[in-house]
């Protein structure tokens, strides 16, 4: 299932800020609402944030950046999270990951020239009974094999 | 004929294919004109057995598993005329491995339907709430301090003494929080009962709430939890509208409301202060103690902060009362400890016992050793701050003075398993390179020194002048214990050390590897 995200607009941005500005703490609830909405946290809605919460335009930004889960710029259709984790080592998860970097041709962390895959590192899904583990699109793969990845990474190709 | 199933939707269980088994079940049983019913139930925490299904008969549930989906049309066959099937497994509760267990935080998970209030009550459910109400605060808090119940996020402070401290404190608004981030590797738990019991933690919440003179309460869980964030949210809602949370809980003069918050990919925010500052909107930098959270919390306010596991064995305690709970276990650590064995492990899984198991048993006998067959050379406990344990100390108890002797820690009760192919020198790489990654940038020994300490590893494993860069990661890691705010910083050394005092022949130019498990 490909993530089908909306086009940035300033008007959409300001209804989802002005939806969860009255809970506390509105940064983090803030900015996951607005990548899920639009696949990334687009530079424009930061300003909007700080004057909704009254908060700096600096402290916003450094909230946004702190946390490694916010995009500032939109992934691939597909995004191929990796465990890295120590359980998933443990697993040969290493080995695998390597695989999926050189069937994508691209080093984790980053998105293949068509655009279509981002890898990327993820710390621990919980699945470590089951390791080495991925999430495709949110879709959790545990007892990663050979075969099983390169099946992710074709279907992510896709 | 009509049959009642049961197939996880544990996140566990659905990365291997659950899903698929559920449907695949589905469209067999409308084939064969056979009614059907499947409750969608939490993980037993038999993980190799995953996807595991149950069939409900008048004896008890009988396990089938690991179940495919290619597997069904004969599962099902076999089911219908009653016939034995090659994934028979025989009565769930009757696997040895289950039933060494002692499952008193766990008692429901696997066994319930999740979001079914009817089965958590069926099931002992909310007895704990309903005599902490015929109790003063005073008294609930006495029971927690009696049970011996030490928090099980890592440092085991024991959580009564820090209920009363919130207690003792008056303020005009209160807070209670879980700390469900779990960023610990090899560690599942808290995930598990999010998805399969979430009502004992609302439970344990609510109780700690009228504890203490908490009106809300925040449960702040990972992003990379999406199934336990949809589970937890909609148990909310159903005790929201059964009258258990909100005003008047349970018909009672109490107020207690509760929300699930999500972090954001930030594994420092597991550690309380962090989270309180991510919760407040903030980076999650890590404060300075004192003040304690107790005194000067989230929003500046009386905050209990604990750990899921904590919260969760509350209902027991208070319904079975502190003693029950307190005959469990030995010395210092009472009660039962949800142990997680993970990674290269034949047996993985989630394995509840009383404190005082031996490492040994945990991963040899439970565990079954490695998957790949070949031997156990090491086990990291505790998660990524915790030492790397050698065969030759698998003699040390599960238990949290235990652990601290031989320098280590049991965390939040992971362990995760290694087998001889492992290049000690390249976990000990990771540890720092996590930590350089993961710091929250307050302290220099932590942000800088793991940077440096992940490049003098590179260097000894190059071969660069090994003796001298050895006691320059052995200098760093004193600096960086003494130096940093948190145990991120703090307690990165400890997998660093250990592999160095127990796998020194691992640092060192590096030798062509035993081929890597796959
Ligand atoms: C870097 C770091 C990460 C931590 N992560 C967690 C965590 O994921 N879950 C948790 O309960 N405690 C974690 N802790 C420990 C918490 O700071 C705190 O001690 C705990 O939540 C208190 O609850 P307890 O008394 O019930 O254990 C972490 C600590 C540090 C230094
Ligand atoms: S030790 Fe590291 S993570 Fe902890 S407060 Fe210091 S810099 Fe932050
Ligand atoms: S370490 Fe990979 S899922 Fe936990
Ligand atoms: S830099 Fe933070 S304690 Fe020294």
């Amino acid at each position: 299932m490909t993530p089908v995200y909306e086009t940035w607009e300033a008007a959409r941005g300001a209804e989802i800020i002005a939806e969860h500005s009255k809970m506390e703490g509105a940064t983090l609830p803030i900015l996951h609402a607005l990548q899920e909405t639009f696949g990334y946290v687009p530079e424009d809605a930061l300003p909007m944030i700080a004057s909704a919460l009254n908060l700096s335009r600096a402290e916003v930004y450094g909230v946004f950046t702190f946390y490694h889960d916010f995009r500032a710029k939109k992934a691939g259709r597909h995004v191929l999270k990796l465990c890295r984790a120590e359980a998933c080592q443990a697993a040969g998860g290493d080995a695998l990951a390597a695989r999926a970097e050189a069937k994508l041709g691209i080093a984790i962390g980053n998105t293949t020239a068509d655009e279509r895959v981002t890898l990327e590192p993820i710390y621990c899904l919980g699945l470590c009974a089951t390791a080495p583990s991925a999430m495709l699109d949110g879709r959790l793969v545990g007892r990663l094999d050979e075969a099983r990845i390169d099946a992710l990474v074709s279907e992510a190709q896709r | 004929m009509s049959v009642r199933l049961f197939v996880p939707c544990d996140a566990g269980a659905l990365a291997v294919g659950a899903d698929e088994v559920a449907h695949a079940l589905h469209s067999a049983a409308l084939a064969r004109g056979v009614e059907i019913e499947i409750v969608r139930n939490g993980s037993r925490g038999l993980y190799w057995l995953e996807p595991l299904v149950e069939l409900a008969t008048a004896q008890g549930r009988f396990g089938f598993g690991p179940v495919t989906a290619d597997d069904v049309p004969s599962l099902l066959d076999a089911i219908i005329a009653d016939k034995p099937h090659k994934l028979s497994l025989g009565l769930v509760e009757e696997i040895p491995w289950l039933k060494r267990q002692t499952r008193l935080t766990f008692a429901r998970c696997g066994v319930v339907d999740p979001l079914s209030l009817d089965d958590y009550r069926a099931h002992g459910g909310y007895k704990g709430l309903t005599r902490a109400l015929t109790l003063t605060p005073d008294a609930v808090i006495a029971e927690v301090t009696t049970s011996g119940l030490r928090g099980r996020g890592g440092a085991g402070f024991p959580t009564g003494i820090k209920w009363k401290t919130v207690s003792q404190t008056s303020a005009d608004r209160k807070y209670v929080i879980c700390n469900a981030d779990e960023g610990d590797s090899g560690t599942f738990a808290d995930r598990m009962l999010m998805e399969g019991d979430p009502f004992v933690l609302i439970e344990g919440m609510t109780i700690c709430g009228l504890a203490v003179g908490a009106t809300k309460g925040y449960i702040y869980t990972r992003s990379e939890y999406p199934h336990a964030i949809a589970t937890m949210t909609k148990a909310i809602e159903i005790a929201k509208s059964a009258g258990l949370l909100g005003n008047k809980v349970a018909g009672s003069d109490y107020t207690f409301e509760l929300e699930v918050r999500t972090g954001a990919g930030a594994y420092v925010c597991g550690e309380e202060t962090a989270l309180m500052e991510s919760l407040e909107g903030k980076r999650g930098l890590v404060r300075a103690k004192p003040p304690l959270p107790a005194h000067h919390g989230l929003f500046g306010k009386p905050t209990v902060v604990n750990n899921l596991l904590s919260f969760a064995a509350i209902p027991f305690i208070l319904d079975e009362g502190a003693k029950a709970y307190a005959d469990f276990g030995m010395g210092r650590s009472r009660g039962t400890m949800p142990i997680q064995i993970a990674g290269n492990v034949k047996f993985g899984g989630l394995f509840e016992t009383a404190f005082g198991i031996t490492l040994g048993d945990l991963v040899d006998d439970i565990g079954g050793g490695t998957f790949t067959g070949r031997p156990v050379r090491a086990v990291q406990v505790g998660g990524p701050l915790g030492a790397y344990f050698p065969r030759a100390l698998f003699d040390t108890p599960f238990d949290y003075e235990a652990f601290a002797a031989k320098d280590g820690l049991i965390g939040h009760g992971g362990i995760v398993v290694f087998d001889d192919t492992v290049d000690m020198s390249k976990q000990a790489r990771f540890a720092m390179e996590f930590c350089a990654i993961e710091s929250c940038g307050k302290c220099t020994p932590c942000r800088i020194g793991s940077t440096r300490g992940a490049e003098t590893i590179d260097k000894i494993r190059r071969g660069e002048r090994v003796a001298e860069n050895i006691a320059l990661v052995e200098d760093l890691c004193g600096t960086m214990k003494l130096g940093s705010l948190c145990a991120l910083g703090g307690f990165t050394p400890y997998p660093v050390l250990s592999a160095l005092k127990h796998f020194r022949e691992d640092f060192g130019p590096q030798q062509p590897r035993l081929q890597a498990a796959e």
